[in-house]
């Protein structure tokens, strides 16, 4: 009786949510509620965690809960310390979840609803969940080793240095246009500007709390610091109407990017207890409760989305990014589906604090179903905007104009009716001059996350303050990703360096720890500059770029990953981790190839440099501009090249795993795995 | 009353998670692996056991242990 009632409760949790799948791909006459894709995305997740996971954690990695995890054979109180399931769980999703899951599913809003739904909600059951479940596990069974590490063991000494490579170059990448996301949100925004700015002193405050006064005391400093950092929000609308403070905070976006550059080496030089790790603590507690306050808002407000379910940009010529959905939605969509990142945490922190093989499945597996769901959350916050708002933050001044009257009048050509007072009478609303250009995703989400939070706490008194609230939160994670990206990447910086010159290598040394410092803030400042002095806005090159960084690097974790499995003799099976990884190398070769050569220049990077060499040589540009203009020619070849380099890294990788699977396969090779000895578990607290 | 004792357990269970997920209880988790590590060292007849990191010690090395390995993803 219990079996046939488990039964027909799954089978009416899968009913449930193919009936919201099929309501939210085929229903075109009336705008859907965003009820609908909660459901498909619960439903779905629910489903896809009790079977799927369930299968690959019984029969293909036989996860064993009486063999000693690393965290209990190498236990330390520090880095190997036994965790119960439910904290590591909160842990591992702290740790993944950063700003990706909210901007790119936003950029992607473009194509309509319908295509970064529907790739969130597959892509991370089929694809993000299996990876960061797999290499956990490898990580598990190796003594929590990193990707890179298991890569040299199991692929070949060349896979490592490719993994360590890409890890670096996503690194530079992914730092520049996070730092251009907030330079986009702040440009021209002294209430943001300032709101920000006093997250400094408030975490130096707290580092010299937990340093001297109560030491490692992080709850009481956090609510502090969370109370002081609510204070600075309010204040922020005062900042605002006083014209002297108001113009002291007010910056362009150059002089953002500077403070940014600025900021990021004095953060990864300055001792990490100062500033670095009290900043952390407060993203760390905005970031969950924003999330879940988001959660609780839709469902509360329950809105209904007016973008449609495809928009014409469809066919390659959006505004906010240029591409088709193939494969461009698969690439600005990573975090919330499938990404690579991720691979670096489940072989890093987690698999040191794992208490039992059993576990890995609900936090490597769950904490991405959560991860995509809320990229589903930022989908609907942004899809409930009216279409003509959304695409008046997000699209360019090159291509809509500066004025809002100009870029009303573009965009209702696009279908998209626009009036310019509503977008002039919004900024006023949410305490801004302006929201137009605002590319980047930030400002349209905490549009649409104001609107969200104003429907269930304030009504329009509050759209402002919640506006300006959503924002400094975006900001300030973003900004500690920065931090914390910018000292791990100085750290590899000065590993690289200290196999050429090993003074340089040494992790004590002031000038070997300034010029790493140097070398990574130099790397991603300079994308970030260029990014700045795009007049197409810098996101329309730089994220896809991130796209691609990130989901070749989940191609390399999936190829690594189906190497151990052929390697245990899980040969049947292989498909689980050889199918994302062969569509993942599709979408980052399709896309990699159409960003170097595409024939238009608003997507080719080749391109875009010749069609501004022929307007130099035609005498189109100014005198006073071509030095500016060959800037510009010379940035587009360099991403190209960066594009080409980071493909073929991934191809050689792959070929060469290809070679090792064929020999497995032939019997040239033995299957030698780099697993740690079995031991017996000792029973333990919170088995 | 059984209400009651149940809601400030679930409560009580709500603020440990927090806590331990925080980073706010890893200095007596340290300290009592310590101990622990330390009971066996003497029963395995060591000669001298090392003493447990202070509070702002263990404060220290664990900052510097988890910002210099990626801890924060995109």
């Amino acid at each position: 009786m219990k079996r046939i009632l488990k039964i027909l409760a799954w089978g009416a949790i899968a009913l449930a949510g193919a009936g919201a799948l099929a309501a939210i791909a085929f229903e075109r006459r009336e705008p859907l509620n965003a009820v609908w894709f909660i459901v498909a995305a619960l439903c779905t997740f629910l489903v896809s965690y009790r079977f799927y996971s369930a299968f690959l954690a019984a029969k293909i990695f036989a996860l064993d809960n009486t063999r000693a995890t690393p965290a209990e054979r190498l236990e330390d109180g520090r880095d190997f310390v036994p965790t119960n399931k439910w904290v590591l769980l909160g842990h591992h999703f702290a740790a993944i979840a950063g700003p990706g899951p909210l901007v790119g599913p936003t950029l992607a809003a473009q194509f309509g609803y319908l295509p970064g739904t529907l790739w969130l909600i597959v892509g991370a059951a089929l694809g993000g969940c299996v990876q960061d479940f797999t290499i956990l596990f490898c990580s598990i069974r190796r003594d929590g080793k990193s990707l890179g590490q298991i890569a040299r063991e199991e692929v070949s000494k060349r896979g490592g240095m490719i993994a360590l490579l890409a890890v670096l170059a996503i690194m530079v990448i992914l730092l520049a246009v996070i730092a251009l996301v907030v330079v986009k949100a702040l440009r021209e925004s002294p209430w943001g500007t300032f709101t920000l700015a006093m997250t400094i002193p408030i975490a130096l405050l707290m580092g010299i709390y937990l340093r001297f006064v109560r030491p490692g005391r992080v709850l009481e400093a956090s609510f502090g610091g969370v109370a002081l950092v609510g204070l600075a929000v309010v204040a922020g609308q005062w900042v605002n109407a006083s014209p002297a403070w108001s113009r002291a905070f007010t910056l362009s976006a150059p002089a953002l990017a500077a403070a940014i550059i600025i900021y990021g080496f004095g953060a990864s030089t300055l001792p990490v207890w100062l500033l670095l790790a009290p900043r952390d603590y407060l993203s760390a507690f905005i970031k969950v409760a924003a999330i879940f306050a988001l959660a609780a808002g839709v469902l509360f407000v329950r809105p209904t989305l007016a973008m449609p379910a495809l928009t014409r940009f469809t066919d390659g010529d959006g505004p906010v990014f240029a591409g088709k959905i193939f494969p461009f939605c698969f690439i600005t969509i990573a975090c919330g589906a499938v990404s690579g990142f991720h691979a670096l945490i489940a072989s890093g922190t987690t698999p040191k604090m794992i208490l039992r093989e059993g576990h890995a499945r609900i936090v490597g597996y769950g904490s991405m179903l959560m991860e995509s769901f809320v990229g589903v959350m930022a989908m609907i916050a942004a899809c409930a905007l009216q279409p003509g708002v959304y695409f008046a933050i997000n699209s360019p001044a090159g291509i809509v104009g500066k004025t809002a009257d100009a870029a009303a009048k573009t965009i209702s050509t696009w279908g998209f009716a626009l009036d310019p007072q509503t977008i002039t009478s919004l900024a006023q609303r949410v305490g801004e001059r302006t929201l137009l250009d605002r590319t980047g995703g930030a400002p349209s989400l905490a549009v649409g996350m104001a609107q969200i939070f104003s429907g269930t706490i304030g009504g329009e008194h509050l759209l402002s303050i919640w506006y300006h609230f959503a924002i400094m939160f975006e900001a300030l994670f973003i900004l500690t990703t920065l931090d914390a990206g910018t000292r791990v990447g100085r750290f590899m910086v000065q590993d690289l360096a200290g196999h050429a010159w090993k003074p340089l290598g040494r992790s004590g040394s002031i000038s070997g720890t300034l010029a790493a410092s140097a070398a990574m803030v130099g790397a991603w400042g300079y994308f970030l500059w260029q990014g700045v002095q795009d007049p197409l806005g810098g996101i329309n090159s730089l994220w896809p770029l991130f796209g691609i960084a990130n989901q070749l690097l989940a191609a390399v974790a999936l190829v690594v990953a189906t190497t151990i499995l052929l390697k245990m003799g899980r040969a049947p099976f292989i498909w689980v981790t050889l199918i994302p990884m062969m569509w993942l190398v599709a979408v980052t070769m399709t896309a990699s190839y159409e960003k170097i050569f595409s024939a238009s220049p608003r997507l080719g990077f080749l391109a875009q440099a010749s069609a501004l060499a022929g307007q130099i040589s035609s005498g189109a540009i100014p005198a006073a501009q071509i030095a500016e203009t060959q800037r510009l020619i010379f940035n587009n070849r360099l991403d190209a090249s960066v594009t080409a380099v980071l493909a073929v890294m991934v191809l050689v990788l792959v070929v060469e795993a290809v070679g090792e699977w064929i020999a497995i396969f032939g019997g040239r090779k033995p299957a030698a795995l780099h697993e740690a000895p079995y031991v017996a578990a000792r029973p333990a607290e919170g088995d | 009353m059984e209400t009651l004792r149940r809601a400030m357990g679930l409560l009580s269970g709500a603020w440990s998670w927090v806590r331990q997920v925080s980073g706010d209880a890893a200095y007596e988790n340290y300290l009592r692996q310590a101990i622990r590590g330390g009971q066996n060292e003497v029963l395995s007849g060591a000669s001298a056991v090392a003493a447990p990191l202070s509070r702002a010690e263990f404060y220290l090395d664990s900052l510097r242990r988890r910002y210099s390995t990626v801890s924060r993803c995109c």
